[in-house]
């Protein structure tokens, strides 16, 4: 018995600490200045399809200061990688050496699949995204809306929750999105440090949000 | 030549294949001066032969790797609400009427193509009206799309994080 109520408040101390931390490292967030120490590191989860042409846009736009470059994609996904690499070589050509990675990882959600099978691939693509994010350490993970974000960020958040490395969160709802925020966005929208939003009847439903008219 | 494009994407939609290629559709077309037909069907069950449409010149195929050829060629895109054909057609400046399929409810990608429509960039119809908005569409309505400006994320992704 007594052993029982010593676990149990082990796991609730530890829970709460990890709470407290979690809120820490969410609130705490808009202060990080990665960008005063130097280059910043990305990770950019890429998705597929129309993710990736829209994230692709928004690192076009993106100074030699955020660098290296290192690309997340779905296993499945074979059109992604040569988007990317496109881009980079365009990159080079423009006189900013491109130092770049491309990582794979299963992919959490399929379109269409149902809510109970997504969490179970969810967790194990995390098991996949903890590594890779522990392995590069980035200054801040960018995304936009496919399944794959959520695992990155958990990971990129748990940096945090450790006290390793603070890890930005920004994430930029697809331009697709007018009225309803994607499943990834409502998950991410708490967790997130900047949170953008392209149409400006989302920024009226969520406050925190930032809308600086359509961005892709 | 006045070229139409038709695109229905990765997906299907026969509804949309088989109301344009009717004699009624076919021929709304041509009162407008349209003789080119040029029909991306997908994964369709309908691939028009090319001589089942006589009072237009018909071309059709399936998937290309890039339709930016077809969309540059066109006089006028007719496609599915899909976002990412809406927004490469509107990118090109190309006037674009909209045809929503009635049959996939709750389609989030209706949020924007309903959007571009409230804010005049293509007009909007569904099969059953299609061949009476070919007749009587004003393409003059139509406002420009105007590309979104990832500068402004960079500039205050830039500010925000003290990037120099």
């Amino acid at each position: 018995m007594a052993v029982l109520l010593v676990a149990a408040y082990v796991f609730i101390t530890i829970s709460l600490l990890f709470v407290i931390r979690l809120y820490t490292v969410v609130k705490t967030g808009q202060k990080h200045r990665p960008g005063d120490r130097g280059p910043v590191a990305v990770l950019v989860v890429a998705g597929s399809g129309g993710h990736t042409t829209e994230i692709l846009r928004l690192m076009e736009c993106l100074s030699s200061a955020y660098t290296p470059r290192h690309y997340v994609i779905a296993d499945t996904d074979r059109m992604s990688e040569e988007k990317i690499c496109t881009f980079e070589n365009s990159k080079q050509h423009s006189g900013s050496r491109s130092q770049f990675t491309i990582c794979r990882i299963p992919r959490s959600r399929e379109v269409h699949q149902s809510w109970s099978s997504s969490a179970v691939s969810t967790l194990n693509a995390l098991r996949y995204s903890l590594p890779l994010v522990f392995r590069v350490r980035p200054d801040m993970v960018l995304c936009n809306g496919p399944g794959t974000c959520v695992p990155l960020c958990v990971a990129a958040l748990l940096l945090g929750i450790l006290g390793m490395k603070k890890v930005l969160i920004v994430y930029v709802e697809s331009i697709c999105r007018v009225q309803t925020l994607s499943l990834t966005g409502k998950i991410l929208y708490p967790l997130s440090d900047y949170f953008f939003v392209q149409w400006s009847s989302l920024r009226d439903k969520y406050p925190k949000s930032i809308f600086l008219g359509r961005i892709v | 030549m006045k070229t139409v494009f038709v695109t229905v994407g990765t997906t299907s939609f026969d509804e949309l294949i088989e109301t344009i290629t009717s004699y009624e559709a076919a021929r709304a077309l041509k009162a407008r001066g349209y003789e080119r037909l040029v029909l991306q069907v997908g994964r369709g069950l309908l691939l028009p032969a090319a001589d089942s449409c006589p009072q237009v010149g018909l071309e059709v195929f399936r998937f290309k790797d890039s339709i930016a050829d077809e969309i540059k060629q066109a006089d006028l895109i007719i496609s599915h609400a899909g976002a990412g054909s809406c927004l490469e057609a509107l990118g090109a400046g190309k006037p674009l009427l909209v045809v929503v399929n009635d049959k996939l409810m709750n389609n989030h990608q209706l949020e924007l193509a309903r959007q571009l429509h409230m804010d005049s960039h293509l007009l909007y119809c569904t099969c059953s009206t299609l061949t009476e908005t070919l007749r009587t569409m004003d393409l003059s309505v139509l406002q420009p799309f105007l590309p979104g400006q990832p500068k402004n994320f960079a500039d205050f992704l830039d500010r925000v994080l003290g990037v120099q």
